[in-house]
């Protein structure tokens, strides 16, 4: 860990919640992407064969 | 188009909910932040000149929703939007009526509710042409939002979320009239700025607006 | 082969289904290089110590809050002039990691601000503008989940789009104006130019392009996705018919 000085707390902060953000972001766009991937491919799969 | 602002003018009028409720709701704000900040004259004159502008601003929104709603429910919009005059015309009388049953009385009415807050002598014309120039842009953007969501059957709150964010330079330039008329600073620029969106709102959302109404009547 | 054949959803997919793993692996790694090098291997400030660390992520996030909400602009004309259904659902798809993006904007900038001006928010120019155009990101986002018909929807939020562009420049210097009057200098604002020595730059630059590069992977995923929700509510919409 580098010398933060006195300010660990606000770096440590602003880097927690980025990362928190970024990756709730990323993960919420990946997870979404399969379901309708998933949803898409039985609804389609569902029309070949009806 | 005359036409057009009387009828809109006198169904407001009859159906009671016009100025008189857009001028109670600003009057029952104002006492509500008196309320909430407390009765220190001190402290009230401070903000009494923003107060007045946010509570004018808040009780335009109040009747905004009704601009097209009302019209499109009854089918009288379609008709609107095939008559021989333009939709822009439209949305300039509708948003006229709007301004004239809201934003005028709001105006007229700040004065007096501005000795509630114990608003400073010299802030008393200020407010009054601030918002004399700035509740049309008001009227006008408002109409904006309301075309957007005309179609929305509980638009109510996000027209609020959609036109507030876009009241924003209009109260914050209205915001430095009042405050430097008060501190008896020049006026001049901050005014002209306001006025430019007036006239800038004037020119641009009728078009913006009637190109949201023709998507929500498709 | 135009850039227009994008426009196509079919060939959308086709052609960024390859691309994508590559844009996000290029996007972690710059992202890395940058926020390692800058939070480890940087000195501390002489002013502001080792708060300036937070620049690796206020700065990207803030021009990546304005470029995507640039790039929703530029997407919302060509669905209003050349009606692509693409442009419109990658408005779409991008709005929320704008979104995103300006809310890490105004929370590092805050936190960024309580050890340097003592106060976590002041309403200086630049964050109220940021925070002004958070809410015209909440508001779109809004307005497309509050329309069913998706043509109306695109319509709808484009002109929203284009007219809040408009009153989002508009804002930016009325409160330039209300904090400071016109012509005075930003003397709260954490200036770039100012506080940027060569030693930061390198890492930032990375950063910068990690940001970037994230930004263009979460849109390509997230288009892809509106891309497939929209077929799939077709062959619903389809299949219902059908039974009626």
């Amino acid at each position: 860990m580098p010398d933060l000085g006195p300010h660990v707390v606000p770096v440590l902060a602003a880097y927690c919640i980025s990362l928190v953000l970024l990756f709730g972001l990323v993960g919420a766009s990946v997870l979404r992407a399969r379901r309708v991937k998933r949803a898409l491919d039985r609804a389609e799969g569902r029309s070949e064969d009806g | 188009m005359i036409a057009l602002l009387m009828r809109d003018l006198t169904l407001a009028v009859r159906a009671g909910g016009g100025f008189g409720l857009a001028v109670a709701f600003f009057l029952i704000v104002t006492s509500l932040v008196a309320f909430g900040v407390g009765p220190r004259l001190d402290l009230l004159a401070r903000i009494a000149g923003g107060v007045l502008l946010v509570g004018a601003l808040l009780a335009t929104l109040l009747s905004l929703d009704r601009i097209f709603a009302t019209d499109r429910e009854d089918g009288s919009l379609d008709l609107l939007a095939t008559s021989p005059i333009p939709l822009e015309a439209v949305v300039l009388a509708k948003a006229g009526a709007h301004w004239l049953t809201t934003g005028l009385p709001l105006t007229l009415a700040a004065p007096a509710f501005g000795i509630l807050l114990n608003l400073p002598p010299a802030g008393y014309f200020w407010v009054s042409l601030a918002l004399l120039v700035g509740t049309p842009a008001l009227s006008l953007i408002g109409a904006f939002g309301a075309a957007l969501t005309v179609g929305l059957r509980r638009g109510g709150l996000l027209l609020s979320l959609l036109v507030l964010p876009l009241y924003v330079p209009t109260l914050l330039f209205a915001a430095e009239v009042v405050r430097r008329g008060i501190e008896q600073q020049p006026t001049a620029v901050p005014l002209l700025l306001l006025a430019g969106i007036t006239t800038g709102a004037l020119a641009l959302l009728p078009f913006a607006a009637s190109a949201a109404l023709r998507v929500n009547l498709r | 082969m135009s850039f227009w054949e994008f426009a196509n959803p079919r060939k959308f997919m086709a052609w960024t289904a390859p691309v994508l793993p590559w844009v996000s692996a290029l996007a972690a790694l710059a992202l890395s290089v940058g926020l390692v090098w800058g939070f480890f291997f940087t000195p501390n400030d002489f002013r502001q110590g080792a708060t300036v660390k937070i620049i690796y992520l206020h700065v990207p996030a803030a021009m990546m809050a304005i470029n995507a909400w640039v790039m929703m602009l530029v997407a919302s004309l060509i669905w209003l002039v050349r009606r692509h259904h693409v442009s419109a659902l990658a408005a779409r798809a991008a709005a929320p990691v704008g979104l995103v993006f300006t809310a890490m904007a105004l929370l590092t900038g805050a936190i960024w601000g309580q050890p340097t001006w003592g106060t976590w928010w002041v309403w200086d120019p630049r964050l109220t503008s940021f925070f002004i155009l958070f809410l015209f990101y909440l508001g779109y986002v809004a307005l497309w989940q509050a329309i069913e018909d998706p043509d109306t929807a695109a319509d709808l939020t484009s002109v929203l789009c284009l007219v809040g562009s408009v009153f989002a420049v508009l804002s930016r210097y009325a409160a330039l104006f209300w904090n400071q009057g016109l012509h005075q200098g930003a003397s709260l604002s954490l200036d770039k130019e100012e506080n940027v020595a060569d030693v930061f730059y390198i890492p930032l630059l990375f950063a910068i392009a990690g940001f970037v590069l994230v930004f263009v992977a979460l849109v390509l995923v997230r288009t892809r996705t509106e891309i497939r929700a929209r077929r799939l509510h077709a062959l619903a919409m389809r299949e219902r018919m059908a039974n009626a």
